[in-house]
């Protein structure tokens, strides 16, 4: 067996008296674009965080490489998170910088890429998210938020990494923009080679880009299996979800 | 009895953990002073913001304070006939005293604060932890130069405080008092030793270290949105102040104490 390009193993995390996650577990393969459904709330978030060493888990495993990173710190987590690149739910841009030096941060601080070549690096990726030229002196609070979306999208793939993380890449962005952003995925995996996971909740969205849908109810993964199967499944919590009915086994929690 | 110390205990314990995280967050930021890399264009940056644009603020407030103890130590003096004494008055005061105390209290409001609130918003807005992602240490790109430049800046800021105060000691001192110009410079100068300014500049670098590193602390662990991000601006400020006042007690008590 192949190790592993993510690897996950009975992962627990708790905020005080809050169990977030429950016992994980999750074997990502090299190449391979995974995306996690789940309610609001299940820790979808919180999972990418712990892989990212933002947030250090209580107990279990984390895997990159077959390394284990659960708790690196310092020049090694720095190393290791060279290769990741990650879409944050709130794009979290940097608004003391403009567009393009956003975008191009990991290069000019990581890469030590010069601030001219990095700026036209920049531009090119801003076309590859649809944005144009003008945008690049522009700052984070002059765009609207599906424009920022974007912003982050290009900042996530410009050094080119070969993991990337998307929380929720398609929220807040017009239906024919949030299919643009979707093939923009599927081709980064398929042309970087770069492996995905990624967080939604639009269905047409995981059609179009998940190889495998691992869902994720109560701290734990309760389902997984390839993208055709989702509709396929008698497993009552993947079909409500998928048909977003308001019945069923899925207590909202409030 | 064990319900009475039980709170006393979770107290404790709380406060310990607050000064060790506070400690080990201290420790940390001064390590990675002092480590390359080091962000030339953040240091360069916060050295403006910080020290040209607190110019104005505390050139007007030093003016003020050497010319109302000019005024004042005249009143106060006449009583004793010792009025030759205010331009001794004035230096002393003002670069002992008044000029690190006052600037570092009214840099604490405006730099401090800032510093409190930008990094409590990227704290809550996920910027800090972006930065992490890309391969950048917060420690070095946010808070060394910060920390830097504040602990810089201030002994440049109080010099100059120092100057204008006793600056505006002398206004006073010739156009309202009617002292002889000359005269009240020299007295001025036969009165100022090295270790006047000296400590006044010492006592500028620590509380621009103190101002800095107490806007970056709060910042940087706020929490809960906009009102976690109004707490710490608060608490930064509050707490530098407070620190100032203290520690300018001990480093007078070091370099005039016996
Ligand atoms: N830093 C934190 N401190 C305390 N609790 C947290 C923290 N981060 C997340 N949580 C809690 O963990 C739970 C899961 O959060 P998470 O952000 O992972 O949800 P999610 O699955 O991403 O939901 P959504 O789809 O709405 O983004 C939430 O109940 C949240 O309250
Ligand atoms: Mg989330």
């Amino acid at each position: 067996m192949t190790t592993a390009k993510i690897s996950i193993r009975d992962l627990y995390k708790s905020f005080g008296k809050k169990h977030v996650l429950n016992g994980v577990n999750l074997n990502i393969q090299q190449g391979e674009s995974v995306v996690i459904i789940g309610g609001s709330g299940t820790g979808k978030s919180v999972l990418l965080k712990n892989i990212l060493g933002l947030q250090e888990p209580d107990k279990g495993q984390i895997l990159i490489n077959g390394e284990d990173t659960t708790h690196i710190s310092g020049s090694a987590r720095e190393k290791a998170n060279a290769k990741i690149g990650m879409l944050f739910q709130g794009a979290a841009l940097f608004d003391s910088l403009p567009v393009w030096e956003n975008v191009s941060f990991g290069l000019i601080q990581g890469q030590h890429i010069s601030r001219t070549d990095a700026k036209s690096i920049a531009i090119e990726t801003l076309g590859k998210v649809g944005l144009s030229k003008d945008v690049a002196d522009l700052y984070p609070i002059e765009l609207s938020g599906g424009m920022q979306k974007r912003v982050g999208l290009a900042r996530a793939i410009a050094a080119k990494p070969d993991i990337i993380f998307f929380d929720e890449p398609t929220t807040g962005l017009d239906p024919i923009m949030a299919d643009v952003i979707n093939e923009l995925i599927v081709k980064c995996v398929r042309d970087l080679g770069a492996t995905a996971l990624s967080i939604t909740h639009d269905m047409a969205s995981v059609r179009k880009i998940a190889d495998r849908v691992v869902m994720l109810y109560q701290g734990k993964v309760i389902w997984s299996g390839s993208v055709k199967d989702i509709d396929r499944t008698d497993n009552a919590y993947v079909l409500q979800f998928v048909q977003g009915l308001s019945k069923g086994p899925i207590q909202l929690a409030v | 009895m064990q319900a009475l110390l039980q709170p006393i205990g979770a107290t404790m314990l709380g406060f310990c953990e607050a000064t060790g995280r506070f400690a080990w967050f201290a420790a940390v930021s001064v390590m990675h002073c002092f480590r390359p890399p080091w962000f030339a264009r953040n240091i360069r940056k916060q050295f403006i913001e910080m020290g040209f644009y607190s110019l104005p603020v505390v050139g007007l407030t030093a003016a003020f304070s050497g010319m109302v103890l000019a005024l004042q130590s005249y009143s106060g003096f006449a009583r004793f006939n010792a009025e030759g004494a205010i331009a001794t008055v004035v230096a002393l005061s003002v670069t002992r005293e008044l000029g690190p105390v006052l600037a570092g209290l009214m840099v604490a409001g405006r730099i401090g604060a800032a510093i409190a609130a930008e990094l409590g918003t990227m704290r809550v807005t996920e910027q800090i932890d972006a930065l992490s992602t890309l391969s950048t240490n917060p420690y070095k790109y946010l808070i060394a130069p910060r920390i830097i430049a504040g602990t810089l800046c201030l002994p440049l800021l109080v010099f100059i405080a120092d100057v204008i105060g006793i600056f505006g000691g002398f206004l006073i001192g010739v156009y309202q008092l009617d002292f002889n110009a000359a005269g009240y410079i020299k007295s001025t100068l036969d009165t100022l030793k090295f270790l006047d300014v000296f400590s006044g500049l010492v006592k500028a670098a620590v509380f621009g270290f103190i101002i800095t590193l107490m806007g970056c602390y709060q910042g940087f662990h706020s929490r809960g949105g906009a009102q976690g991000v109004g707490a710490a601006t608060t608490n930064a400020v509050v707490a530098a102040s407070i620190l100032i006042l203290i520690s300018n007690f001990l480093i007078t008590a070091a370099f005039f104490g016996k």
